[in-house]
């Protein structure tokens, strides 16, 4: 089905759903109401997927061990996420790194409250959650600073691909029948008791339902159509450090310090990639773009990242980067129907939204389906299988005719890129090709490799990487 | 998996790689593969567009990519192949190589491995410059590349960072395709390369700012701005749309980091013996992966030097070491040195070899000395520049047999 181009004008179609915003749940939504037979459309503002909130993040598939309660939205949707994204990922080729996690107590204080901790997760399905002494934690991770004192560990939070994983899922639903409709911004819309007629950047649609999954904008785009947000969107920035490869073998699993009411706090997690993460900081802002990061708050997460772990200081930094996570004045995500006005937000997914994109859009689907909206879901549907671009598993590299390895740090060929870029759902900036290939996002961070990069997207991006000379 | 056989492989077919194989070669070694992960051998010089290089291996003034296919020209005209666009993954004992082609993963064993992979730019991220990512921040060797191989302009009116030799030869590559940088800009009160090149960037209508500090990068899609602060504390935006980080040159050690392989922590590179043997002596290395950042002119060198080695030990010449002296320093205004340890007794006598290559993390004056139980073996007053080699010959073999520990010691003037 159409991956429309990012400049022609739109058919003027009926679908069952538009769903506005191709994050991580956009992508999920459009897989989910594709497979169960309806008719979909994505609209995206921007010239890629993934643009937004979802396009920085710590890349945890979180169990939900420390969500609100059980019957919370964002409880119930990360465990619906979690389980639907272990059942799903082999087929989908997407990978998993089952590291499990651990919440260090530093203190008397901070071990005090592993136990209430460790009863939150019984309580909300973690049953494996279990605290453990100082030796216990020494003994399965021993370059952690000594001074830990004790830990819960939490077995099933693993690290995912944050890109490729919402990739395949709307690359499932296009090739199940969904469209996807890039550098099209929603300008308005209005609704006449059964249909939405929305006006967009490239002309003017029809669709029965419409579903807001806008991240950094959902209440914005509230305002727009409805006319009234339930809450305010109050962008918190989250910077982030990338350690070199050679970190990498310093931690088995995901740390997690113990969180305070503020903030879960800072972490220090492998990639999926082969590197080593420390991350996020939780700055609030106005903005809903400025993604900088900053010189003195990198130098404090290296330091906190060299506390934690004192062996980190003879490893150098990779790359550095920063998300806005999408909170709001409320703790729960809020997904919110307007029934009378077949309108549907997903709002407030904060920091947890690639786990439970999956059972966000699985909860939105029962809401929907239990306001009587009926389709015939596909008997037998399609899987992509998405490039492998972590380890382990069969790499491009190691395959005949790959085209030959054009970023060096990150193995990516010559034909992995040609994918990405003429392949489905093709990307159209150098930030869209990074997250489909990693390339210049290993050591060298283009010194070798941006020559090449030049000369193969020439002609493919609307902000080329370089112009031709005269 | 196929697996490939030779007598010796050299990784990365830069200056250093290419002299080794050129001189091994002529020596008389057959079954040379030079291996590199580009489409093109030369190294860095093949995309310096600019002269001057090969006085010394030509004897002329050549531009740097007519300069690398002299260099790799001379190494097949002797026999070795030069074999393009193969990188290696990783590199084992054994003399065992896996390497990735357009064919897919392969192997390579051979007797004696040498790594030449030379050295790049530190970028942004490792700087930690606050600010947004837009397009437009590149490093010299980025933006080399992209002029001079693909003839393409990254941005029209970037800002240079650094003034490092490196730096001057961006600005020359901007001059070339009429890109005009703003500034240069430096936190130092000088100019890193040479102070009579300050009248450079004033001939090509670009500041110079010293003892001035990038603060923030801004722009969404491509770089608008950038804000600087003066030595004062004064913060001035300068319009720009791009920004070049020059310099601050690292080893291209990913081979081996995560290796069997011994890393000296200092240099970024292995740690070799002044032969340029690696922990494993199967492995050599040399050029700028030892120390990052010499001319093509000095690698090239070390390169005909090490082949000599190599061919040494090959033939039996040079064997496994009675003992390793390793050299010790506490002094924290050295940066890094190599060799970082001494094989005794010394097997093959070298008057060429340099001895001690030391860089300073400053500008110091001082007497730099090598100490055996503390007591001075050899010493020298030096005055020290950041980027700039400091050379301490080593002593004769029979001195250092009678050496009990070594160490490099600094004492300021």
């Amino acid at each position: 089905m159409p991956d429309y181009s990012t400049s022609d004008s739109l058919p003027d179609t009926l679908y069952d759903v538009v769903i506005v915003g191709s994050g991580v749940v956009g992508c999920a939504m459009a897989r989910r109401f594709a497979l169960e037979g309806a008719k979909v459309l994505v609209l995206e503002k921007a010239v890629d997927i993934l643009d937004g909130a979802s396009k920085a993040n710590s890349a945890i598939l979180h169990t939900g061990f420390d969500a609100p309660a059980p019957g919370s939205q964002e409880h119930t949707c990360i465990v619906d996420g979690y389980n639907e994204y272990l059942e799903i990922h082999s087929r989908l080729n997407l990978p998993l790194l089952e590291c499990g996690a651990m919440v260090l107590a530093w203190n008397e204080a901070e071990a005090g409250r592993l136990e209430q901790i460790m009863q939150d997760a019984h309580r909300n399905g973690v049953t494996a959650a279990r605290i453990i002494n100082t030796r216990q934690v020494l003994a399965k991770e021993p370059k952690l600073a000594s001074s830990v004192v004790a830990a819960l560990e939490v077995p099933g939070e693993f690290v995912i691909d944050p890109w490729s994983a919402p990739y395949a899922y709307l690359l499932q639903a296009l090739e199940n029948g969904a469209s996807l409709a890039r550098n099209c911004e929603l300008l308005g819309g209005s609704f006449d008791g059964s249909e939405w007629t929305l006006e967009t950047a490239r002309g003017t649609l029809r669709s029965r339902q419409l579903i807001n999954c806008c991240g950094l904008y959902g209440d914005l785009l509230n305002q727009k159509l409805i006319g009234q947000s339930e809450f305010e969107i109050r962008p918190r920035k989250g910077q982030f450090v990338v350690f070199d490869k050679s970190a990498r073998s310093l931690v088995q699993s995901i740390l997690l310090p113990v969180p305070t009411e503020v903030t879960k706090g800072i972490v220090v997690c492998p990639t999926i990639f082969g590197n080593l993460l420390v991350g996020p900081t939780a700055e609030e802002q106005h903005s809903r773009v400025d993604a900088g990061v900053d010189s003195a708050q990198l130098q404090a997460l290296i330091e906190r990242g060299n506390s934690i772990l004192p062996a980190l200081s003879q490893h150098a930094v990779t790359a550095t980067y920063a998300g806005l996570r999408p909170a709001t004045e409320h703790k729960d995500y809020q997904i919110q129907w307007y029934p009378e006005r077949n309108y549907c937000c997903v709002g407030g997914i904060r920091s947890t939204g690639l786990s439970s994109a999956l059972g966000i859009a699985a909860f939105v689907y029962r809401q929907y389906t239990d306001a009587g909206n009926r389709h015939a879901p596909l008997a037998d549907y399609h899987w992509p299988q998405v490039n492998r671009i972590a380890d382990p598993g069969a790499r491009d590299w190691q395959q005949p005719g790959n085209g030959g390895i054009v970023c060096h740090c990150e193995l990516v060929t010559r034909r992995e890129i040609s994918q990405a870029l003429d392949g489905q759902i093709a990307c159209h900036s150098l930030a869209g090709l990074k997250r489909r290939t990693r390339v210049t996002m290993g050591r060298c961070q283009g010194f070798y490799c941006s020559a090449e990069l030049s000369e193969l997207t020439q002609g493919k991006f609307p902000q080329p990487i370089g112009i031709p000379c005269k | 998996m196929k697996v490939n056989n030779c007598q010796v492989a050299i990784i990365g077919a830069g200056p250093s790689g290419l002299a080794v194989a050129s001189e091994l070669a002529k020596a008389g070694v057959d079954d040379i593969v030079v291996l590199d992960r580009e489409a093109n051998a030369g190294g860095i010089p093949r995309h310096c567009g600019h002269s001057p290089f090969g006085l010394r291996e030509f004897h002329r003034i050549l531009s740097g990519s007519e300069y690398a296919r002299r260099l790799q020209r001379q190494a097949e005209d002797y026999g070795a192949r030069v074999w393009t666009g193969a990188t290696v993954t990783e590199i084992g004992a054994n003399g065992k190589l896996t390497l990735s082609t357009d064919a897919g993963m392969q192997g390579l064993s051979a007797e004696k491995i040498v790594i030449c992979t030379g050295n790049r730019e530190t970028p942004r991220s490792a700087r930690l410059v606050s600010g947004s990512r837009p397009l437009g921040i590149v490093t010299t060797g980025a933006l080399q590349s992209m002029v001079y191989l693909k003839h393409r302009l990254p941005f029209k009116r970037p800002v240079i960072i650094g003034t490092e030799l490196v730096s001057f030869s961006a600005l020359l590559t901007c001059r070339h395709v009429g890109i005009k940088p703003v500034a240069m800009i430096d936190s130092n009160p000088w100019v890193t390369f040479w102070k009579a090149a300050t009248l450079l960037p004033r001939l090509l209508g670009t500041r110079l700012l010293l003892n001035t500090s990038l603060e923030e990068i801004h722009g969404q899609e491509r770089v608008d701005s950038v804000t600087i602060r003066n030595a004062a504390g004064k913060m001035e935006t300068l319009a720009c749309d791009g920004v070049i980080f020059s310099g601050n040159f690292v080893a291209e050690s990913s081979l081996i980091r995560g290796s069997h392989l011994e890393l000296d922590a200092r240099s970024g590179g292995p740690i070799v013996d002044q032969y340029g043997r690696c922990s494993d002596m199967d492995y050599f290395a040399c050029g700028n992966l030892l120390h990052p950042v010499d001319t093509a002119g000095w690698c090239w060198a070390e390169g005909m030097r090490t082949a000599a080695y190599v061919n040494a030990s090959l033939g039996g010449e040079l064997t496994q070491p009675d003992r390793m002296l390793e050299i010790e320093s506490s002094s924290p205004s050295i940066k890094y040195f190599t060799p970082q340890r001494i094989a005794l007794p010394e097997r093959l006598a070298d008057r060429k070899h340099p001895g001690l290559q030391i860089r300073f993390n400053d500008n110091f004056r001082g007497r730099i000395s090598l100490q055996n139980d503390s007591v001075d073996l050899i010493g020298c007053n030096i005055r020290a520049r950041p980027e700039c080699r400091v050379l301490l010959p080593l002593p004769s073999g029979d001195r250092l047999s009678a050496c009990r520990s070594l160490s490099l010691e600094f004492l300021p003037a």
